[in-house]
C-alpha cells in the first residue's frame, strides 16, 4: 500500500507539473498585454517597456517558466492585474466557499444517486428501472444554469423555502448544493446501476441467496459493498467535471466561491488569477484521485493486501 | 427409488418438473418431467453431461432461477412432504440455508470477496436466528474446524482472497451446513478443483453427510465422483431422467445405451486403449429436441419408435439370465441387455 501510494504520488506531480506548463503557454496566447495592463491604459510606451522589463517579460521563455515555477513553489501565485494583490490571497478567501459548495453537491448526489441506482438494478427491466434511468438522464442532461434558476424560482421566490442566493447558512447552501447535486446524482444513478448489475450476476450473491438472504440484504450488503467501489473511485475523477458546474452554479447563486472568481477574471482578461484558480483546480483533481484511491484500498480487502 | 434403511417417505420428492426459459426464439423446455426422490440420510448422484438440465434441476429446488426469463411449467418439488414451488417467497427464503444447504462449481468466485470468512458464516447462523454476535462468531470457528479449516481464529479473520480453492470450497461447506440442514444439494463441488482437492472433499462430503445425518444431492458429470460419494444414482440427459440404479448395479449393468456410453468413454486405471470410445454427436440443445428419446441422434439401438415416442421411466430387469433387480429403472425402448 506504501509503494503503491508514492508511486500515486509521484504521477500527481508530474501531473500538476505538466497543468503548469499548459497554462503557461495558454497565458502567451491570450491576447492581452500584462505590461499594458498593469501599466494602465494611459500609459505611454517607456512605461510600458518599464513594466515588462521589472516583470521580467523581456526574457526568454524557458527562463520566464522556470521563475514561475519557482514562485509556485514557495506558494507566490502571482499577483491580480485587476485587484492589484496577491493571488493566494484571493484564492484562499474564496476556496472555503467553494469547499463547501462541493461538500454539498456530493452530499446530494449520493443522497440521489446511489439509492436510485441500487433501486434500477434490483428492478432490472421493470417500468421502475426504466422510469428512474429516464429521470436520471434528465438531470444529467439538463443545463446546470436552468436547473439552478428553476429550483431558485420554484423554491427561493415562489414558495420562500430558501434564500435567493448569497452565501450564509445551510439554507443558502441547499439550493446550490442541489442543483450540482442533481446533474452529479443523475450520472451516479447510471453508473451505481451498471455497477450493480453487474454486481448482482457474481457467484457470490447466488451463495448469499442460497442462504437464505433476503432481496434488500442481498442487494444492499453482499451486492452493494462491490458495487459502491467503482463509484467512490469515480466521487474522485468527478472533482473535473464538477469544476465547470462550480463556475455556472456559483454565478447563479452569486456564491462567492473560485468559480466566480475564475469567471470574473477571464471577463477583465486577469491572467495571474486564471493561472492561480487553473492550477488550485488541477491540485483538487489531483488530490481527489488519490482520495479515491486510498478510501477504495481500505473498502477494498484484495487492494489493500497490495 | 430404493428407500434407504426402510425409511418410508422421501425426503426430497421432484415429480414430473418441467421448467422452461423464455428466449428471443420463444419458450425452450429444459427439463421436461424430471421425476427424482431422496431418502433420508441417502445420497444421489445426479450425473449428465452439460446442457442436459442438472443444475437447472438443483437451482428448481433451491428456487434460485431467475424468473423471468425461467417459468415451471409443470410438476411439485414435495421437501418433507410440502411443496416448494407453492411456497410464498418468505417462507422459501427460510428454507434456504436452513434446510436445504448449497455448494457450487466455482469456489474462488461463490464467497463474496469484501466480507470476512468468519462474517460469511456467522451470516448463516444469523438469517435463521440461530446465533448472533459473539456466540455465531464462535460457533462459525467451530464449524470451521468441522470442515477442516484451521486454526478456525485466524481463518475467521480472512478475507476470501487469501485461501486457496479446496479451503474456500470447506469455508462453503461450512457455511451450507452451519444450520444443520437435511438436505446438502453440492452442485459439481470439486470441479474447479484439483485431482488431490478433489477427494479430500468428496471425503469431507462423505464424513460430514454421516456427521450430520444429513441427504446429500450431489450433481457431477464425474462418474468416478459418484463412484466414491452416492447410494444411488440417477443419470440426465437433454432434460429428462434416463436412468437410476443404486450406483453398484448401475455401475455393473447400466441399461440405457447414454449410461453406457458414458462409462465406456471414462477413462479406467489400468486398462490401455489407444483411443478412448466416444459418444458421437452431441446433446441436442433445448429447443431442438424431437418429440421421441432424446438420445435417438446418437444412439446405436434406436428403434423407428423412438424418433416418435419418448420411453417413460420405468422398471427394467437385469441383464439377460439374472434375477430382475428391483429400483432400477431406464427409459428406453430398446434397453441393453
Amino acid at each position: 500500500m506504501l509503494r503503491f501510494l508514492a508511486r500515486r504520488l509521484a504521477q500527481s506531480v508530474l501531473v500538476i507539473l505538466g497543468v503548469t506548463l499548459v497554462t503557461f503557454l495558454i497565458s502567451f496566447a491570450v491576447p492581452a498585454d500584462p505590461a499594458r495592463m498593469i501599466a494602465g491604459r494611459s500609459a505611454s510606451a517607456a512605461e510600458v517597456a518599464s513594466v515588462r522589463h521589472q516583470l521580467g517579460l523581456d526574457r526568454p521563455l524557458p527562463v520566464q517558466y522556470l521563475r514561475y515555477l519557482g514562485h509556485l513553489v514557495r506558494g507566490d501565485l502571482g499577483r491580480s492585474y485587476v485587484q492589484r494583490i496577491d493571488v493566494s490571497t484571493v484564492v484562499e478567501s474564496r476556496l472555503p466557499a467553494t469547499l463547501e459548495l462541493m461538500a454539498g453537491a456530493i452530499f446530494f448526489e449520493l443522497l440521489l444517486g446511489l439509492p436510485a441506482g441500487a433501486f434500477s438494478a434490483a428492478r432490472r427491466g421493470t417500468r421502475a428501472d426504466k422510469g428512474t434511468m429516464v429521470l436520471s438522464f434528465i438531470g444529467v442532461s439538463a443545463p446546470q444554469f436552468v436547473v439552478g434558476l428553476l429550483l431558485l424560482y420554484v423554491f427561493g421566490y415562489l414558495l420562500d423555502l430558501f434564500p435567493l442566493g448569497g452565501y450564509g447558512g445551510l439554507a443558502n447552501l441547499f439550493l446550490p448544493a442541489l442543483t450540482l447535486g442533481i446533474a452529479g446524482g443523475g450520472w451516479y444513478a447510471r453508473q451505481s446501476r451498471s455497477s450493480m448489475v453487474d454486481a448482482l450476476r457474481q457467484d457470490y450473491v447466488r451463495t448469499a441467496r442460497a442462504k437464505g438472504a433476503g432481496e434488500w440484504r442481498v442487494v444492499l450488503l453482499h451486492a452493494g459493498r462491490n458495487a459502491v467501489l467503482p463509484v467512490i473511485a469515480m466521487i474522485g475523477l468527478d472533482i473535473g467535471n464538477f469544476m465547470q458546474g462550480v463556475v455556472v452554479v456559483e454565478a447563479v447563486y452569486g456564491w462567492p466561491g473560485i468559480g466566480q472568481l475564475a469567471w470574473q477574471a477571464i471577463q477583465q482578461l486577469d491572467i495571474p488569477v486564471i493561472m492561480g484558480v487553473t492550477i488550485v483546480a488541477a491540485v483538487a483533481i489531483v488530490l481527489g484521485n488519490l482520495l479515491a484511491d486510498i478510501i477504495t484500498g481500505a473498502l477494498d480487502p484484495r487492494i489493500r493486501v497490495r | 427409488m430404493i428407500p434407504k434403511d426402510g425409511a418410508s417417505a422421501p425426503l426430497l420428492a421432484i415429480e414430473d418438473l418441467a421448467v422452461s426459459f423464455g428466449t428471443e426464439s420463444g419458450r425452450v423446455s429444459v427439463l421436461d418431467g424430471v421425476n427424482l426422490s431422496i431418502f433420508p440420510g441417502q445420497a444421489v448422484g445426479l450425473v449428465g453431461e452439460s446442457g442436459s438440465g442438472k443444475s437447472v434441476t438443483a437451482m428448481s429446488v433451491m428456487r434460485l432461477l431467475p424468473s423471468p426469463p425461467s417459468r415451471v411449467d409443470r410438476g411439485r418439488i414435495l421437501f418433507r412432504g410440502q411443496d416448494l414451488l407453492a411456497l410464498p417467497a418468505g417462507k422459501m427464503r427460510a428454507m434456504r440455508g436452513d434446510r436445504i444447504g448449497m455448494i457450487f462449481q466455482e469456489p474462488m468466485t461463490s464467497l463474496n470477496p469484501t466480507f470476512t470468512v468468519g462474517f460469511q458464516i456467522a451470516e448463516a447462523l444469523a438469517l435463521h436466528g440461530k446465533a448472533r454476535g459473539v456466540a455465531a462468531h464462535e460457533r462459525a470457528g467451530a464449524l470451521l474446524e468441522r470442515v477442516g479449516v484451521g486454526p478456525a481464529a485466524r481463518r475467521l479473520r480472512q478475507y476470501p482472497h487469501e485461501l486457496s480453492g479446496g479451503l474456500r470450497q470447506r469455508v462453503m461447506m461450512a457455511i451450507a451446513l452451519a444450520c444443520d440442514p437435511d438436505l446438502l444439494i453440492a452442485d459439481e463441488p470439486t470441479t474447479a478443483l484439483d485431482v488431490t482437492i478433489q477427494a479430500q472433499i468428496l471425503d469431507l462430503i462423505a464424513r460430514l453427510r454421516a456427521e450430520f445425518g444429513m441427504s446429500v444431492l450431489l450433481i457431477t458429470h464425474d462418474l468416478g465422483v459418484v463412484a466414491e460419494v452416492c447410494d444411488l444414482v440417477a443419470v440426465m440427459y437433454a432434460g429428462r431422467i434416463v436412468e437410476q440404479a443404486s450406483a453398484a448395479r448401475l455401475f455393473a449393468a447400466p441399461r440405457h445405451p447414454y449410461t453406457l456410453g458414458l462409462m465406456e468413454s471414462a477413462p479406467k486405471l489400468g486398462q490401455r486403449v489407444k483411443e478412448l470410445p466416444t459418444i458421437p454427436g452431441m446433446v441436442p440443445p433445448p429447443g431442438k429436441r424431437g418429440p421421441g428419446c432424446g438420445f435417438v441422434g446418437r444412439c446405436g439401438r434406436a428403434l423407428a419408435r423412438c424418433a416418435a415416442e419418448p420411453p417413460p421411466l420405468a422398471p427394467v430387469g437385469g441383464p439377460v439370465g439374472s434375477s430382475a433387480s428391483p429400483g432400477h429403472e431406464a427409459a428406453c425402448w430398446n434397453p441393453v441387455p
